[in-house]
């Protein structure tokens, strides 16, 4: 349960190897120590991510999840819940991928569909029945400001995301009468293993900024938040640039 | 009979950690057995009129069986003081319908808007807990519907004499209190006669708690300033009284002495912004009740409200903390732990949370029920309102009060962790020993019980 001074008792992270994800882990359990379920693709990384979190004083378990096996997403929902209700879960993987492959092989286009939109939005799916039978709980979904207006550099990306937040931002409305709450987030440019190959942007943030960002949104109980929060006027601007114009941005 | 259920948010009276539940509303016994028998894995709690600060009447997910129109008060013994009713009775209805036959709630705590279920599942204790005890103490008998459809009638010496204590204080986790014979106090008058004190500090406030005077009063309480630092510390107002003999009343009141005289002033309107509790508005609130106490006012005669439950002036008062709700904070510690009831005086003074709500209490004796919240000491309640850094802050009023030995109080805790209860209520696992016998399944569940591995 989520205690009246915000603090959950137990979290599940689709994508445990997340940076922010594993930020956002560590934020809550300084505030105290929680059951952690780390859902991803087992590897060295996740043994890391779980040996990481474990020196927080938290229990921390891990969950096999493949986001591109949609055939194992029953299983990987059903054991994260085996051990008991969770309090607040992020969905929190997602890739980046090639735009200019992505818009020129269908392979490549698939994959990031199915990795950013197919699997968030089927398990999405799943995740909110386990919380309407709770009848409590928060879901954190991890959009992206490409999500608002695309840009001509990750225009590929950004139509995935905008799928993810459209889904997400609809369970806020949907969930409401069931005790559960949802945030959908927006980070700016983030610096995390996605990222490092590319040109930092403007306003970027690190992803203890982002984790800063969501745990006081799911305190708060806000719906949508940017991170920063200037990103959300920096993007009603921008939504409104005439397309002449938003094209020739050198970004 | 599941067309009944009603899908509906249930929060504390502190206003936080709502969660969603199927409320079953029904002054229909058997509706609320089969509720019982075909509840699923997220389970049952009964819910009285949710006065609890925190989470022990909400069941996210599962069924919640709403009592209160379970209401009937099936008999007024004037002669043996007994009542008998039905577990949804407010202590507000059986006080104004026993109060004409010369009889007296016997525990009354801040609020008269507690059903007699509410009251036996957190063994609440009032004013008077020093002379009196806690509410379980004064219950013959109650009819308890357990997990297996039974409703099993429960004395506090006979044969399941071990239930009938685990279902006191036991936060309706050992069943659904259908009905109670309640022993009732015999008065004269619905009137108190009152003393009241001021004290300049905390040492003033321990020695006049100590002097033995407390004894000479039924019932006795203190506010304490918990915002003024240094030495004004701990200063307080406080007000003991007992119930008014007959002749002890003025002329006026002595043609109705049994007059249910409660006033309220006014209903607070759900228009309150976040951040009007702060500490400017309160440390004027607080030198304003401390001043309007006499510095030794004698025999005063006053009305329950006025002496016993002033914030009834103000229907709806938590509404004054805006959205973000409260907390309240109730601790009790050991006579013996004084030095570490300093501390957290003073660690409440100087944390820079506010508090206005403030009661000292010296407690009497514990009750058998395992889970029971009074033990021979000190009891404080503070109410913070909901800002940053507050967690920290308690979990630090927590390590003291373990510390010293005391406790948290279920119907007010809204916060704290397993571990700390477990360590707090030593006999826990005796507890839950019990209770595993009777809901060996786990039927009964509430949000506290999950929260806090009960």
């Amino acid at each position: 349960m989520i205690d009246a001074v915000g603090n959950p008792q137990s979290l599940l992270v689709l994508g445990g190897t997340s940076d922010i994800a594993l930020a956002t882990a560590e934020k809550y359990a300084q505030a105290r120590p929680l059951r952690i379920v780390l859902a991803a693709r087992p590897g060295e990384r996740l043994d890391a991510a779980a040996e990481r979190l474990r020196k927080t004083g938290s229990t921390v378990t891990t969950v096999p999840f493949d986001a591109r096996k949609p055939e194992t997403h029953d299983d990987v929902v059903e054991k994260a819940f085996a051990e008991g209700d969770i309090d607040v879960t992020l969905v929190a993987f997602g890739i980046q991928g090639d735009n200019e492959q992505g818009w020129t092989e269908v392979e490549a286009a698939r994959e990031v569909a199915e990795v950013n939109y197919v699997a968030p939005v089927t398990l999405g799916v799943r995740l909110a029945n386990k919380l309407r039978k709770q009848g409590h709980g928060h879901l954190v979904a991890i959009s992206s400001p490409a999500a608002e207006r695309a840009r001509r550099s990750n225009f590929v990306y950004g139509s995935s995301k905008a799928g993810l937040d459209s889904f997400y931002t609809g369970l806020t409305y949907a969930l409401a009468d069931a005790g559960v709450k949802v945030t959908v987030v927006r980070p700016n440019f983030v610096h995390t293993k996605l990222t490092k190959e590319l040109k930092p942007a403007p306003m970027a943030q690190t992803p203890e900024q982002v984790a800063d960002v969501i745990t006081d949104a799911v305190r708060k109980g806000k719906e949508s938040v940017w991170a920063p929060a200037q990103m959300r006027w920096v993007m009603t601007v921008l939504r409104h640039l005439p397309r002449v114009i938003f094209r020739r941005l050198p970004f | 009979m599941t067309s009944a259920l009603q899908n509906k948010k249930l929060m504390g009276w502190a206003r936080t950690a709502p969660t969603q539940a199927r409320v079953l509303s029904t002054p229909d016994v058997d509706a609320i057995a089969r509720a019982v028998r075909e509840a699923d894995e997220r389970g049952v709690i009964a819910r009285g009129l949710g006065r609890s600060y925190g989470d022990v009447s909400q069941n996210a997910g599962g069924t919640v069986i709403d009592m209160t129109p379970l209401n009937r008060i099936h008999d007024i013994d004037p002669d043996a003081a007994v009542v008998d009713v039905d577990a949804g009775v407010s202590l507000d209805q059986l006080m104004r319908a026993a109060l004409p036959y010369g009889l007296w709630v016997p525990v009354l705590p801040g609020t008269r808007q507690v059903t007699i279920g509410g009251a036996i599942g957190c063994d609440i204790h009032g004013k008077n807990h020093h002379s009196h005890g806690s509410f379980g103490n004064h219950v013959l008998s109650m009819d308890l519907l357990t997990a297996d459809g039974q409703v099993r009638t429960l004395t506090p010496d006979g044969p399941e004499s071990e239930l009938f204590w685990a279902t006191v204080g036991g936060v309706g986790l050992t069943g659904i209190v259908l009905r109670a014979k309640v022993r009732m106090k015999k008065t004269e008058s619905a009137y108190f006669i009152v003393d009241a004190d001021r004290t300049k500090d905390l040492d003033e406030t321990l020695e006049l708690f100590s002097d033995g005077s407390d004894m000479n009063y039924d019932y006795s309480m203190a506010w304490f300033d918990a915002i003024s630092t240094g030495p004004k510390l701990g200063r307080s107002a406080f007000s003991r009284g007992s119930l008014a003999k007959l002749d002890e009343l003025p002329p006026k009141l002595r043609a109705d002495p049994l007059k249910f005289d409660a006033p309220q002033l006014l209903t607070f309107p759900d228009v309150f912004p976040n951040g009007l509790a702060n500490k400017l508005t309160f440390s004027t609130l607080s030198e304003i009740w401390y001043r309007k106490t006499p510095k030794a006012g004698r025999g005063q005669v006053q009305n329950l409200t006025a002496f016993y439950h002033p914030l009834d002036m103000f229907g709806e008062w938590n509404r004054a903390y805006g959205s973000k709700g409260f907390l309240q904070y109730q601790f009790i510690v050991p006579f013996h732990e004084q030095e570490a009831l300093r501390r957290l005086v003073q660690r409440i003074a100087e944390s820079g949370h506010v508090s206005f709500l403030n009661v000292l209490k010296r407690m009497g004796d514990s009750s058998r029920a395992p889970l029971s919240f009074p033990m021979p000491g000190w009891t404080i309640t503070v109410d913070f309102p909901i800002k940053d850094g507050l967690h920290r802050f308690c979990e630090e009023l927590d390590e003291l009060v373990l510390s010293a030995g005391g406790r948290l109080y279920f119907a007010k805790d809204s916060r704290t962790t397993p571990e700390m209860i477990q360590q707090m209520y030593p006999r826990l696992d005796e507890w839950r020993k019990i209770r595993d016998s009777v809901d060996p399944q786990g039927i009964f569940h509430s949000d506290l019980s999950r929260r806090l591995a009960l």
